[in-house]
């Protein structure tokens, strides 16, 4: 009660003294935000239970890490939603109907609201409201289930991104998860940094990529047989398929698929060096070999969104920089500028989702940083600078990449926003690498 | 009386005469002058029998001095052989060492690895592989790379020498397999470097001629 007073107070002060802010620490709490930068969504807060309390929770998280909104928060026993009037929104447990109070959600700066009501046994409702249009945007249903079954978090999940979708007009990135290796083991992660899982592989595992549709995933024994598999994400993984014919006295590693999942290029390394190949997986059939140099290696191919190139490592003008070149393998040429003798070696490129950046990690002054190639201009930016940083892996969204940073002390995976820089510790188990974020539809059950 | 006493040197001699088994054929004793004789025959049948049994026992004795020397003498050779092959392999197995992210061959190391030519020469049989690795340094993927590179280098080397390619193989170890932990100068110069492993031929190995 004493609550919603301060909040009443300072919806007068707010709507008689326009831009000033210190009039709002009354009612937004928890996080610090440059208003006016991201749309304001609100989440507001109601009765409290096990399954709804995490369903909450869990989608607050969500939308935070988006980094699409700044996140209102408001704590409290009363429900901005509840008590008696004409408001819009479904009918709350009690069967009364909600007030949706927009006006008075636009004052405390909020363009969208997110109602999270429970059903009693049928479950809860997830709603997204638009604030200054005054509708309701999106509404989901989710049904009671163990709180501790790791469906229900993927559940939640999928919600979260309908309801960035739904606001953003962009899809969230809560469903995807990220690979990683640790100690020759793979472990799969939600994007929270939650429901760590190991997957079923064969021998030591290197080089683990999501395949485009998020169902199964590649990876190389190494350094054991150093053969390209290929697995089911949903178990099943009793016979991985090797999915380039062996040959002798070779070893392939850094596969990638095309975006179609079509195709495979891979580094082999053989008696004349380390070179790309690409490899029909839908005739199973063409091995053909993209770069012939014999006396520099060529490694770590990318390909782009659109399947029409693809970025790499060479060694060709000595120390490794980022190339390019069409799939085929045809107008190979410098793609990350570089100061001969100045800049660092390079590593790891990613192309982004959306086709315009290329990720990738150089050394800089003994150390390895995460930089960013925009395109277009071919202009590099630089990301990290605290602890090693490297191995970058894009998220489905084109704008936040996992990597592995020992700025904590031991390697961890963080995350970056590339448009706010804003970072955040996605594992805490230590001693990872190799991250690989999944398309958006891993783990999907919506 | 006169009967009885020839019957019982009869049966005397008849009994030394089995005693013996082998000895001359008992002489039928028809007077006492052959007692005499009967008693030579058995003398000589003893010192017969002795200078067999010594025989024997000093072939034996000698037979066993010969195996023992044999033995000793193939023991010794079994040694000197597996010494030398010790020897052969430890030679074969000494690492060489690379610049950071380099892959060409130091000085310091040619006469490391023309030693393994020598070896290679003089054991035709021997088959190695060379496994090149790398510090913890670069990424993941391209020190699988640049081990490999380490690694064939050192094989170039030793066939543009005359060493016949096949009987060297490759590979990679990549930054997995680190000689030291650590991540300082020290440990990283360890850890980039190639082994030597013998695959086949390598029983017997010997040095080679200077």
């Amino acid at each position: 009660m004493i609550l919603f007073l301060l909040i009443q107070a300072s919806v007068v002060q707010a709507a008689y003294s326009q831009g000033n802010r210190a009039l709002d620490r009354g009612v937004r709490v928890g996080i610090t935000y440059a208003p006016g930068t991201l749309p304001g969504l609100l989440i507001l807060d109601g009765e409290r239970g096990s399954f709804v309390d995490s369903v909450r929770a869990i989608l607050q998280r969500d939308l935070d890490y988006s980094d699409l909104f700044e996140l209102i928060l408001l704590f409290g026993g009363d429900h901005l939603t509840s008590g008696p009037g004409q408001g819009s929104g479904p009918p709350a447990s009690d069967g009364l109907p909600a007030v949706v109070n927009y006006q008075l959600y636009a004052a405390l700066g909020a363009q969208f609201a997110v109602d999270v009501v429970s059903h009693g046994d049928s479950g809860v409702s997830v709603t997204l409201y638009d604030v200054l249009g005054e509708t309701v945007r999106t509404e989901l249903h989710i049904p009671n289930q163990e709180v501790g079954d790791a469906r229900f978090r993927t559940t939640v999940h999928s919600v979260a991104d309908e309801v960035v979708l739904g606001a953003a007009g962009t899809p969230g990135i809560a469903s995807s998860q990220v690979l990683f290796v640790r100690d020759g083991r793979l472990y799969r992660v939600d994007s929270d940094g939650a429901n760590i899982t190991e997957m079923a592989t064969q021998g030591r595992v290197y080089s683990p990529v999501w395949h485009p549709d998020g169902l199964s995933f590649a990876y190389v024994n190494f350094p054991g047989d150093s053969r390209i598999r290929v697995a089911s994400a949903e178990g099943g993984f009793g016979n991985p398929d090797i999915v380039v014919a062996p040959a002798d006295g070779v070893q392939d590693f850094a596969p990638s698929f095309s975006p179609n999942g079509a195709m495979m290029v891979f580094a082999r390394a053989s008696r004349t060096g380390t070179d790309i190949y690409s490899y029909d997986l839908a005739d199973d059939c063409c091995l053909q070999r993209l770069t012939v140099c014999q006396f520099s290696d060529n490694l770590s191919p990318t390909y782009s969104p659109d399947g029409r190139q693809i970025a790499f490592v060479s060694t060709r003008a000595g120390q490794p920089q980022i190339y390019v070149m069409a799939s085929e393998g045809t107008g190979q040429e410098l793609f990350a500028p570089f100061d001969f003798g100045v800049t660092g070696s390079s590593f790891a490129p990613e192309w982004s989702p959306d086709g315009l950046n290329v990720a990738f990690h150089r050394d800089v002054e003994g150390s390895t940083q995460v930089f960013v190639m925009d395109v277009a201009s071919r202009s590099v930016r630089q990301l990290t600078s605290a602890g090693r940083n490297e191995d970058p892996t894009w998220a489905p969204d084109g704008r936040h990449l996992a990597y592995v940073s020992s700025r904590a002390g031991s390697n961890q995976i963080w995350i970056i926003d590339i448009e706010t820089g804003r970072i955040r510790q996605l594992t805490r188990m230590g001693k990872v690498r190799l991250p690989a974020w999944s398309s958006r539809q891993s783990g999907s059950v919506l | 009386m006169r009967l009885t006493l020839p019957v019982t040197f009869g049966a005397t001699v008849v009994l030394l005469a089995s005693a013996c088994g082998g000895g001359p054929e008992p002489i039928p004793l028809t007077d006492p002058d052959s007692l005499a004789a009967a008693e030579q025959v058995r003398r000589d049948s003893v010192a017969s029998e002795q200078a067999v049994r010594d025989s024997v026992t000093r072939v034996q004795a000698e037979e066993r001095v010969r195996v023992r020397r044999q033995q000793e003498a193939r023991q010794d050779s079994i040694m000197r052989i597996q010494q030398e092959t010790a020897a052969v392999t430890e030679m074969l197995s000494s690492r060489i060492h690379f610049d950071f992210d380099r892959s060409e061959i130091k000085p310091e190391y040619v006469s490391v690895l023309d030693a393994k030519i020598a070896i290679l020469r003089a054991n035709p049989m021997l088959m190695i592989e060379i496994v090149g690795h790398c510090d913890e340094r670069g990424s993941d993927e391209y020190n699988i790379a640049l081990g490999n590179r380490r690694a064939i280098g050192a094989k170039q080397y030793m066939v543009d020498r005359g060493v016949s390619a096949e009987r060297i193989s490759t590979r990679s170890m990549g930054e997995s397999q680190p000689l030291v932990m650590g991540s300082n100068e020290e440990a990283w110069a360890q850890n980039r470097r190639d082994q030597f492993t013998i695959t086949a031929g390598g029983d017997g190995l010997v040095q080679p001629g200077i």
